[in-house]
């Protein structure tokens, strides 16, 4: 192919480069060594990003399932029989595996699509790219990495068809519901799996975040100041500094768990009663000392860690593509880098905001309302930098573009619902409602979710040999994507403001509850549209992949960063000649009348500029 | 550009080269130790949650007072005596370790393979009085019946029990993969492997682990012996 012959520009061959001293040259690869367990870190993203494709529409699907109970509480549905066979007995779903797929679907979309899916995919595929390197600091950690996310998933499926179901006790899985094998048929094998997928989990994160770290520091090219790099690489380095320093605390809380719930310890158990029998341990004592408030600020100290674990990746590729595409340089970028900073920082002060209504002192919670609150600091300095970026932009409206945007907007409509639930004496009327369920969708969920979008849409070409998605499809899947998740989640702070509870099975037995009967019937439908719509999505991505078009232009949008440099179908190693150098910022764009300076363009070199980017037809 | 002038002084983070000069494998053991401290940590604060929401707790003086043949034979109490002896052992373990990376840096296989065999030795026996120790404590040849996880002589919440055998346990786990992985350095060392390769590096990564883990227990000695 042409695109494998392409030289690189000349003046970055013109620096010495000694540094090379890793993957340089090509050796024969197996079809193992090359597709399963491969070490080139290109290989791993596309292996995190489809095994998230997959997870993802398992845990969506299983939203639907229970969105359908929401609906038509007292319908009967033969297909879930078909489905589900005896936890659907009738066609309408048991109210244990109810819980069940709500579980999966927060454990499953949170951990396995939003943190691996997405942070595993781009900072595997981007950080050597756009910082200049052969590969990940470890290869072989790297690809350790994928193979124990892997079997997490492995796990945790198999906890789907284990006799008594998979995890009942909700994604936070609190104890006493998740201590007891006998408090629900979830608790008993389902939950012990689930555990032990988290701790496989764990490992995954641990070894793809120290690498992510390690590389950023020391592999960056000649010229990558840490002033210089994208956006996306900084989001992708306080990501992995956030999962470094918050998934090991989840670790203890799930190792302690894990002896109450094998062993018979109580740390996390005080004073149980069931049936009226007070629980005892294996001397006949009554179980006392223990707190389940214990478990939540472990669980929580990761677990709100964790939202920004989801979200900053896709405030980075946001970034970068909407400077990109508008053609003008990132609007405070050294603000940009400070309020992830920011954010890294405040997002391990903020946990006990999700316990106010657990009974914990006031005046504890009025310090946690105080940093909470602070957050929207940050977080409104980047989304003002995100609009003053685009403003008065050349802009091209590509898909990737059109879902930053759309993150934009949601989270602007989800941040906002965070102030509301940051104070503590406005969260207690609202937390267990579906105000919560709105709030989290859209500036957690949907937002990371268009997150992943911009950046599949963006990089593509980067993923699959230079082949290109076809716009007309993604323009149709935004668009429904877009309206739904606004018909999804808008409707449901209505119902929370009035007191509609989280959680429920079915409401028609509750008065007060049965005039939301439409609304619920409304949501569901726009949750099938956009479930349905998702396939505009993956029909696109597996066809693209195969037989989509080849870029015409080794750098179809126009962008300044470094992974548009390599050839059409890099090799393990990236780069066929040496490591480019680079001489300026990524965001030199509309700049003394240069559309895009390539931040490989040396100083004094600007008006050689058309010369660099036509040569590489 | 502002952002360029601002970073242009800091040669070492111009790219192009590690800026702490270190390679990526002791930045990345560096990176684990701080999570591994991060879970340490959330063990030692639950041990704290724990202890001060109970009415009493156990005293250290009176628990572990036990001497191996001593206490059995002698009737001899020495409060604080045996876990002396155990930390001494395992501090020492972490210098003949220091010893065993500074002959590496000297490249001297021999020096390497010496020491490094003594701090397996030491780490072993800090494994073997930590068994001893549980094995007293459980099987109570002292108090009438001892203490586990369900029950408690000596006064104490059950939860001192608990949070003992689950918080030195996991350190004693790391005591025992550090053994395994000194061990397999050592075999490296006296296979000739980094001589081979030219540097000792390994050994210094390895020693890190090894010095962590005798820095945790302090902490776990401070939480479990002192207060």
């Amino acid at each position: 192919m042409a695109g494998t012959k392409v030289k690189l520009d000349t003046h970055t061959g013109a620096h010495d480069h000694h540094h090379d001293d890793h993957h340089d040259h090509h050796h024969e690869e197996t079809f193992i060594s090359k597709y399963i367990f491969s070490q080139d870190h290109k290989m791993i993203a596309k292996q995190f990003l489809i095994t998230g494709i997959i997870w993802a529409f398992i845990g969506v699907m299983f939203s639907v399932l229970f969105r359908l109970q929401l609906a038509w509480p007292n319908e009967s549905f033969p297909i879930l029989e078909m489905l589900l066979g005896g936890w659907a007995e009738g066609g309408k779903l048991a109210p244990s595996f109810y819980y069940g797929l709500v579980t999966m679907h927060g454990t499953i979309m949170v951990f396995f699509v939003l943190t691996a899916g997405l942070s595993g995919t781009f900072s595997n595929l981007l950080i050597p790219l756009q910082i200049g390197a052969r590969d990940m600091a470890s290869p072989f950690l790297n690809m350790l990495s994928y193979w124990f996310f892997f079997a997490a998933g492995v796990v945790m499926a198999i906890s789907l068809f284990v006799q008594t179901g998979p995890a009942t006790g909700g994604w936070t899985v609190y104890p006493p519901l998740s201590a007891l094998p006998e408090a629900s048929p979830g608790s008993g094998l389902g939950m012990t799996l689930w555990l032990f997928s988290m701790v496989l989990f764990i490992v995954s994160s641990l070894l793809g975040g120290l690498n992510y770290i390690t590389t950023v520091l020391n592999m960056r090219t000649k010229g990558m100041t840490m002033m210089r790099m994208p956006l996306t690489i900084w989001a992708f380095f306080f990501t992995a500094i956030l999962g470094v320093l918050s998934f090991p605390v989840l670790l203890s809380g799930c190792i302690l768990l894990l002896f109450d719930r094998s062993l018979g310890t109580n740390f996390y158990l005080s004073d149980i009663f069931i049936g009226g029998e007070p629980l005892v341990n294996a001397a006949g004592d009554l179980m006392q000392g223990g707190s389940p408030i214990l478990f939540q600020h472990l669980f929580w100290f990761l677990g709100h860690p964790e939202v920004y674990i989801v979200i900053l990746p896709a405030m980075g590729m946001v970034s970068e593509v909407l400077a990109t595409n508008a053609k003008k340089p990132i609007f405070g970028y050294k603000a940009m880098v400070l309020s992830i900073l920011a954010i890294t920082v405040l997002a391990f002060l903020v946990w006990a905001h999700h316990m106010f209504i657990s009974g914990m002192n006031p005046f504890v919670g009025s310090i946690f309302v105080l940093f909470t609150l602070l957050i929207a600091v940050p977080s409104a300095i980047k989304v003002f930098n995100w609009i003053a970026t685009i403003w008065r932009g050349n802009i091209s409206f590509t898909p990737a573009m059109l879902f930053a945007i759309g993150f934009v907007s949601l989270f602007i409509s989800g941040g906002l619902t965070g102030i509301y639930l940051g104070n503590s004496a406005l969260d207690i009327p609202l937390h267990d409602t579906y105000f919560v369920v709105a709030h989290f969708h859209i500036v957690m969920g949907m937002a990371a979710g268009y997150g992943l979008f911009t950046g599949v849409y963006h990089w593509f070409p980067k993923l699959f040999n230079g082949r290109m998605m076809n716009r007309t499809l993604g323009y149709f899947h935004f668009w429904v994507t877009f309206i739904g998740s606004y018909c999804i989640f808008w409707p449901m702070h209505y119902m929370g403001m009035t007191g509609v509870p989280r959680r429920y099975f079915q409401f028609d037995t509750f008065e007060t509850f049965n005039v939301y009967q439409d609304l619920n019937v409304f949501i569901t439908v726009a949750a099938i549209v956009v479930f349905f719509g998702q396939f505009l999505f993956v029909i696109n991505f597996f066809y693209s992949a195969v037989k989509g078009p080849r870029m015409k232009n080794l750098n179809p949008w126009k962008s300044n960063a470094l992974e548009w440099t390599t050839p059409m179908k890099p090799g393990h190693g990236n780069w066929p000649g040496a490591i480019p150098s680079v001489h300026r910022w990524a965001y030199d764009y509309g700049k003394n009348g240069h559309e895009f300076i390539p931040q490989v363009v040396p100083n004094g070199a600007v008006d050689t500029k058309e010369k660099n980017t036509k040569g590489a037809h | 550009m502002a952002t360029e002038a601002a970073v242009a002084s800091k040669d070492a983070w111009n790219g192009g080269h590690s800026p702490f000069n270190v390679s990526y494998g002791k930045l990345m053991m560096w990176y684990f130790l701080v999570s591994d401290a991060f879970t340490f940590s959330a063990l030692l604060i639950s041990y704290g949650a724990i202890r001060f929401s109970s009415p009493n707790w156990a005293d250290p003086n009176h628990v572990f007072d036990a001497f191996p043949v001593l206490t059995e034979t002698f009737g001899w109490h020495a409060p604080l005596g045996f876990v002396s002896v155990m930390t001494f052992i395992l501090i020492l373990s972490s210098v003949f370790v220091v010893r065993a990376v500074q002959e590496g840096h000297r490249m001297n296989r021999k020096g390497v393979v010496r020491w490094m065999f003594l701090g397996i030795l030491g780490g072993a026996a800090f494994l073997g009085c930590q068994a001893w120790e549980w094995n007293h404590l459980i099987s109570g040849v002292e108090h009438g019946h001892g203490m586990t996880i369900y029950e408690n002589t000596f006064g104490a919440p059950v939860a001192f029990g608990q949070l003992f055998f689950i918080i030195t346990g996991f350190h004693g786990f790391h005591v025992f993969s550090g053994v395994v992985f000194n061990i397999i350095i050592w075999i490296q060392a006296m296979n000739g492997v980094f001589e081979r390769r030219g540097h000792y590096e390994m050994v210094e990564k390895i020693g890190l682990y090894w010095h962590f883990v005798d820095l945790v227990w302090v902490f776990v000695f401070l939480a479990f012996y002192l207060l």
